[in-house]
């Protein structure tokens, strides 16, 4: 029998309250998220049990129980204690997938500081942009990261301390840079600070249209929905073995990959390495994972690896999967119900939603293609791109609608409240996504709404990518999209014109290519740069970029009259 | 041989590796993160650039771009 039990029966008479109930939680008490993570776990009689089962690229591994979890967020918290930090101080973690990396979240939490995660292979204006927006005090990283932060720092006046969790103790440390060993002293006791529903947690940052990245702002009491979306679309019990694939980097890295396994008390894996089908293989029967939450792009990936290699391995520790970040493909379903036996279940969420809306559970009928149906006590429906009314007519495209009010909700955008209230439409909050109902009430996800390019369940922004294409000596304009792409769905590819002077070589394209991808991330780096002499603009001045994702997609190119004749 | 090996082992170095990283010859690059599977279409870019060729995607696969000397073989491949 499944967490769940009945669907059906469960969005009858659905409240949050239950997931309160079971965290013992009444409506103004102190939750902190860091206290859930560790203390409370240690608190009901698991300290000794394991929660953190860690192995990297070459084969080091560590394991970590709940008091160890309890005892290090201690150490963490009282060494940015004693640096001054204090609550709602932004605190960035930026680091590869160590274990500072998640200990460190949870004690940041406890002393009621505002984490800020940030994906360890931006470059260093991504890196920028965030903690400048952010105002943020104290980044926690790597040596290896360090050059990057020393590239900016000069331009971060408010960013006071650099802590380097490996120091060795061999490289001068510059201004504002301090060593700190997790592992070096034990803290016992740390007194949590009282944070309360409302109280900030994590600053996720996500990628916007037409702007600068935007800080997702959530708040402790957000737990509520990521302890219960965990325990029945995960499906996590006691005595499972869970992997989720995500860097806490990014959101499902934070809400399932840290807080809710945690609070569940569940033992969680972490692989901190790059892919392979058979490195991922032999994690899984090594550790004998049994709940595996990944990525279609993951997933598709292993499919190319083919069957052959899934043989060599006992995978019949796997009994429930999941996957997150982009619509997952049908064959991808009956792929996996094939070689593991299991079909991956396609849940739906973003950065904002802080916790899993639309899924496929355990026990309800898949429809592969399907995202699914919403969690209990989530109102969800299709909406009018126009008029933002339910289109209550299945099969009708529209946009993908919930009703404010669930706990994980996000609270704010950053210091951009005009945009954060651009998301409700006619009481409605809008993820920017289109989909179809159909008569069963499963949505279908369509697309993106907007501009914004979905890669490997990653969002790039095409604004942010051709403003650093600008800042390339040999660019004139830029016009980004994306363009289709068979693991990855969709990748980044950038139109360019160049300055006088400058000529089409190949070797322009790689240069262009890795100035992106140093300045901002592999992810937003062009997948391909086609030269143009000219960009498609309306008389306005503004870029078509519709144009030219149409002529990528294959796709009608649709009203043009607004388009400048040359 | 040597001189592709070692002209692709200081491009990963120069364009991939962090400081403290000791990369060698047979160091993994994709599986170990290092090269993640986005940078990887940077690199095989450079190969075609820097050697005058074609590599399929079908061969560009994370496999054979896993270590300089795995690069340097399939590089032999399509030059030889």
């Amino acid at each position: 029998m499944s967490n769940i039990g009945s669907y059906e029966e469960k969005i009858k008479n659905f409240d949050w309250s239950i997931s309160e109930k079971e965290l013992g939680y009444k409506e103004g008490d102190v939750i902190n998220i860091g206290w859930y993570c560790s203390d409370r776990v240690c608190g009901m009689g698991k300290g000794d049990k394991l929660a953190l089962l860690w192995e990297n690229a070459v084969g080091e591994e560590k394991r970590y129980t709940y008091n160890d979890i309890r005892v290090y967020s201690n150490t963490i918290g009282a060494f940015l204690r004693s640096l001054g930090l204090k609550n709602e101080d932004r605190v960035c973690l930026f680091m590869d997938r160590i274990p500072e990396l998640y200990i460190g979240l949870v004690g940041i939490l406890k002393i009621g500081a505002i984490a800020q995660p940030l994906f360890s292979a931006f470059g260093d204006e991504s890196l920028f942009v965030r903690l400048d927006n952010a105002g943020t005090s104290a980044i926690i990283t790597q040596r290896k990261h360090v050059s990057k932060v020393r590239k900016i720092i000069d331009r971060l006046p408010n960013l006071k301390y650099i802590i380097i969790v490996d120091h060795d103790g061999k490289r001068e440390l510059k201004e504002r840079e301090i060593p700190f060993s997790m592992e070096a002293e034990r803290v016992e006791e740390l007194e949590i600070f009282p944070t309360k529903a409302e109280s900030p947690s994590l600053i996720h940052y996500t990628s916007g249209t037409t702007g600068l990245p935007k800080g997702v702002q959530h708040v402790h009491y957000s737990l509520i929905s990521q302890y219960l979306t965990a325990k029945w679309v995960l499906d996590i019990t006691e005595d499972d073995i869970y992997w989720c694939t995500a860097d806490p980097g990014w959101v499902t890295g934070t809400s399932y990959g840290i807080i809710a396994p945690w609070t569940l008390g569940v033992t969680q894996c972490v692989l901190d390495s790059g892919f392979s089908a058979e490195i991922w293989y032999r994690f899984i029967q090594k550790y004998k994972v049994t709940v595996w939450y990944s990525a279609p792009t993951a997933i598709r990936s292993l499919m190319k690896a083919g069957e052959d290699v899934v043989r060599q391995f006992d995978l019949s520790c796997l009994r429930h999967l999941i996957s997150v970040g982009e619509p997952l493909n049908p064959e991808a379903v009956i792929w996996s119900k094939k070689v593991f036996g299991l079909a991956f279940h396609d849940s739906y969420w973003q950065t904002e939603t802080g916790s899993i809306m639309i899924s496929n559970y355990p026990g309800l009928k898949i429809k592969p293609g399907s995202m699914g149906k919403p969690f209990p006590g989530i109102i969800s429906t299709v909406v009018n791109a126009q008029t933002y009314e339910p289109v209550n007519e299945p099969g009708v495209l529209g946009l993908i609608a919930f009703r404010p009010g669930w706990p994980a909700m996000m609270r704010a955008y950053w210091k951009n409240e005009e945009t954060y209230k651009g998301k409700f439409k006619n009481g409605w909050y809008l993820p920017g996504d289109r989909a179809r109902l159909d008569d069963d009430g499963y949505f279908w996800f369509v697309g993106r709404d907007d501009d914004i390019i979905n890669t490997a369940g990653h969002l790039v922004s095409p604004f942010e990518v051709e403003s650093v294409l600008l800042e390339h000596p040999a660019v004139a304009e830029s016009a980004v999209v994306s363009k289709p792409d068979e693991i990855n769905m969709e990748v980044v590819k950038a139109f360019v014109t160049l300055k006088p002077g400058f000529s089409v070589t190949d070797e322009l394209e790689l240069d262009i290519m890795n100035f992106i991808r140093k300045k901002l991330s592999s992810l937003a780096m062009p997948q391909e740069v086609e030269y143009v002499d000219s960009l498609p603009k309306t008389r306005s001045g503004k870029i078509m970029r519709r144009l030219l994702h149409a002529k990528e997609w294959g796709e009608e190119i649709g009203d043009t009259s607004t388009l400048e004749n040359d | 041989m040597d001189e592709v090996k070692d002209a692709i082992l200081e491009y990963v170095i120069e364009e991939y590796a962090d400081e403290d990283d000791k990369i060698t010859f047979d160091t993994p690059l994709i599986s170990s993160g290092l090269v993640d599977s986005f940078s990887m279409v940077s690199l095989k870019r450079f190969l075609e650039v820097r050697y005058k060729i074609s590599i399929p995607d079908e061969d560009a696969s994370p496999e054979a771009f896993d270590s300089v000397n795995k690069i340097a073989d399939l590089v032999r491949r399509f030059t030889s």
